[in-house]
């Protein structure tokens, strides 16, 4: 086709692995140059001076103690979806159904709550709670993960789908238990007697949430560095043939550590109806779902890591929300803000795993 | 009763974006590109055409307008926004070689927050004093059927009755579907897709492959979201109205198994399975409309498992699927 030989003015090759300090470097650079692209938008369509603008962005979510709560709340919730779909990933299984297995999750506990508030008593419909929704996490998981293993079937479309069913499921309960009737809302459920209400701290009211969450943190990390799963894990992830041929049974590893991630966002959903919300709509886990796959991915399935950038994604959320609130904007201009970092991040990446050497003057063709 | 009559055409209006997204995704997804940001960016295609016509129709009559204008400022506007996201999804993807479900979630994110925060705030920005984002001129000029459609009877409510761009998501379709079987280039396209070493090794430029599919499939699929602001919802911009539907247009490849011209009649069922909560008499029971809601995402998990389990070689997803090529590595 093209016979011409031309030597192009760059070649680009794989890199051997960087230190750490270099890699971090990399990444704090797209980080700022995101920060500074976001601050010149920002002001372009607000004009304000940018620093006014950082400024908002760090009141947002550290103004007041509620603010600075309400940030570690959802610091933690999208923690727990991302720790959730990091073991599927590191096996390289992409499971983009984070969302409708929280939401099932949710719905499950919210099901023992309502249903069986009055026959009962408190701790039983607790322990109701968190046995059926990790269960119907893990159900929700382990169907794509059955056909995955069995026939090979696409999990990422496949889990993707499945996010709408639960979500319909969830609407129909909605209105099948709504309350006031007419309304199309469940409302909160046993406002009076506080039935399924999960415990609390009596000072704090999210930092039950935020102690589940890291107790989880460390027990996923555990897992999947120091136990014969993860590393069974990370064989299944680097090579499946690799993987057969020293004997370990991958369709089994596909199914358990689907199910494992399924649970974690039953636990997650669990969380949110339990003990943050106390009700049930179809828009609970707020894309949360979606956001664990980039938090997840940025921090190279390191859940301590993942501690990190979930913080910076929900802070740059809320901060952007705040500068909504403040100039009078649509709120979807945090997503903005959110895509631009993310692009930048994601751009960045490249520069960790590739080199470029400019070629001028070689003469063989790359 | 079901009024047929009136159901066939309410359906295909809600398939004509379905189609557009899935005969984008799928020439994306030829090239290997699994492009999760179709969403977005039908959301960006479709505030892209409403903020043309929103500067073009603001201050003027009807008669003041130019018909030729009128069409193409919005679909000039859409085609340059939605060529940007693909563009973008592309360097990220091809050029530096990141996560493709990453960067299209990204591209979601982005594409919906674009769409909702230029919908919220296009009023306050532009100094307008407008309530409300409506376009009725350009809309009644994307909606002009031809003169003779009312007087066909059935027949002319059946068929003749769409707008323009309708009548192009079908031409779109069926032209992409020609160009993948039946020229060098769509076999082209599909050794990428399959194999890009092999593709690579036999002279065929694997980037620009990708590249010319993606931001053709975000072109199109951006045409998807303008037909839906302009023609379905009559010229008025709602924020999250477009709502699910360009992961319905995913679905909808899969549901074809890669195959466009399917897509055109699968399309119409959709777009039934989506409004057909409406026609269906549940009486009081308002809770089982949602359980129909599931239906198309059922149907099209039905077919996922199905096709995978026949394991027929050519209704398998396009081999690499999903992975960056770098020829560099083995």
């Amino acid at each position: 086709m093209n016979n011409k030989t031309k030597t192009p003015l760059f070649h680009v090759s794989r890199r051997a692995a960087l230190p750490w300090h270099k890699t971090w470097a990399i990444r704090g650079a797209a980080l700022l140059l995101a920060l500074v692209l976001s601050g010149i938008i920002t002001s372009l369509v607000t004009g304000e001076d940018p620093f006014a603008v950082y400024g908002a962005i760090w009141k947002g979510s550290f103004g007041t103690t509620r603010k600075f709560w309400v940030l570690m709340q959802n610091i933690a919730m999208l923690l727990c979806v991302s720790l959730a779909v990091t073991p599927a990933f590191r096996m390289r299984c992409w499971n983009l159904g984070a969302e409708g297995q929280a939401l099932i999750g949710g719905l499950a506990s919210a099901a023992c709550m309502i249903t069986l508030a009055d026959k009962l008593p408190n701790w039983a419909v607790i322990l109701c709670m968190i046995v059926t929704s990790l269960l119907a996490g893990a159900i929700w998981a382990g169907i794509p993960a059955f056909f995955k293993a069995k026939f090979n079937t696409n999990e990422t479309l496949f889990t993707l789908m499945m996010n709408y069913v639960a979500t319909q499921l969830v609407a129909y309960y909605c209105v099948v238990w709504e309350s006031p009737k007419g309304s199309g809302t469940i409302g909160i459920i046993n406002p009076k007697t506080q039935i399924g209400w999960l415990p609390q701290f009596p000072s704090q009211k999210y930092l039950m949430n935020v102690v589940v969450v890291a107790v989880v943190c460390v027990l996923v990390y555990i897992y999947l560095n120091y136990s014969k799963h993860g590393y069974e894990i990370a064989v299944v992830g680097e090579s499946e043939r690799t993987a057969r041929y020293v004997g370990i049974k991958v369709e089994k590893v596909i199914i358990r550590t689907m199910l494992l991630s399924g649970a974690i966002c039953g636990l997650a959903g669990l969380l949110l109806v339990g003990s943050t919300n106390h009700t049930l709509t179809t828009t609970i886990v707020d894309g949360r779902g979606f956001t664990a796959v980039m938090v997840s991915w940025l921090a190279k399935f390191n859940p301590v890591w993942m501690i990190l950038t979930s913080f910076l994604l929900v802070f740059l959320g809320r901060g952007a929300g705040e500068i909504a609130t403040k100039f009078g904007l649509n709120r979807s201009f945090g997503d903005i803000l959110t895509g631009i970092i993310l692009f930048c991040i994601i751009g960045s990446e490249f520069f960790i795993n590739y080199e470029i050497k400019l070629t001028r003057g070689a003469g063989k063709e790359g | 009763m079901f009024d047929i009559v009136s159901f066939i055409p309410r359906a295909v209006v809600q398939g004509i974006p379905l189609l557009l997204g899935s005969t984008g995704e799928t020439l994306t997804e030829k090239s290997g590109n699994l492009n999760l940001g179709i969403p977005g960016i039908m959301y960006v295609g479709g505030i892209s055409g409403v903020i043309g016509s929103f500067y073009y129709e603001a201050g003027k009559t009807a008669q003041d307008m130019n018909t030729a204008l009128t069409i193409l400022i919005p679909l000039g506007c859409c085609l340059l926004g939605s060529l940007l996201m693909g563009l973008l999804y592309c360097f990220l993807t091809v050029t530096l070689r990141a996560n493709q479900n990453v960067t299209g979630l990204a591209l979601t994110t982005f594409g919906v927050g674009f769409g909702n925060f230029f919908g919220g705030s296009l009023i306050k920005l532009s100094g307008s004093s407008l309530p409300s984002i409506i376009m009725t001129n350009t809309s009644n000029v994307f909606r002009r059927t031809l003169p003779f459609a009312s007087k066909a009877g059935v027949f002319g409510k059946l068929f003749l009755n769409y707008g323009f761009l309708a009548y192009a998501a079908v031409a779109i379709a069926l032209a992409a579907a020609y160009v993948l079987n039946h020229t060098r280039t769509g076999l082209h396209l599909r050794a990428v897709g399959e194999s890009p070493n092999t593709a690579d090794a036999a002279g065929i430029n694997v980037s620009r492959y990708k590249y010319a599919a993606t931001c053709i499939g975000a072109m199109i699929a951006g045409l998807g979201g303008l037909y839906y602001v302009m023609d379905y919802a009559c010229g008025v911009w709602t924020n999250d109205a477009f709502g699910d539907r360009g992961w319905l247009a995913i679905a909808l490849v899969i549901f074809t198994i890669w195959r466009p011209n399917v897509g055109v009649l699968a399309s119409f069922l959709f777009g039934g399975l989506y409004i057909l909560h409406m026609y269906i008499p549940s009486g009081m029971n308002l809770a089982v409309k949602e359980l129909y809601k599931m239906a198309p995402y059922v149907v099209t998990i039905i077919v996922l498992v199905l096709s995978s389990m026949r394991n027929k070689r050519e209704n398998q997803p396009p081999a690499s699927l999903g992975l960056a090529y770098f020829r560099e590595e083995r």
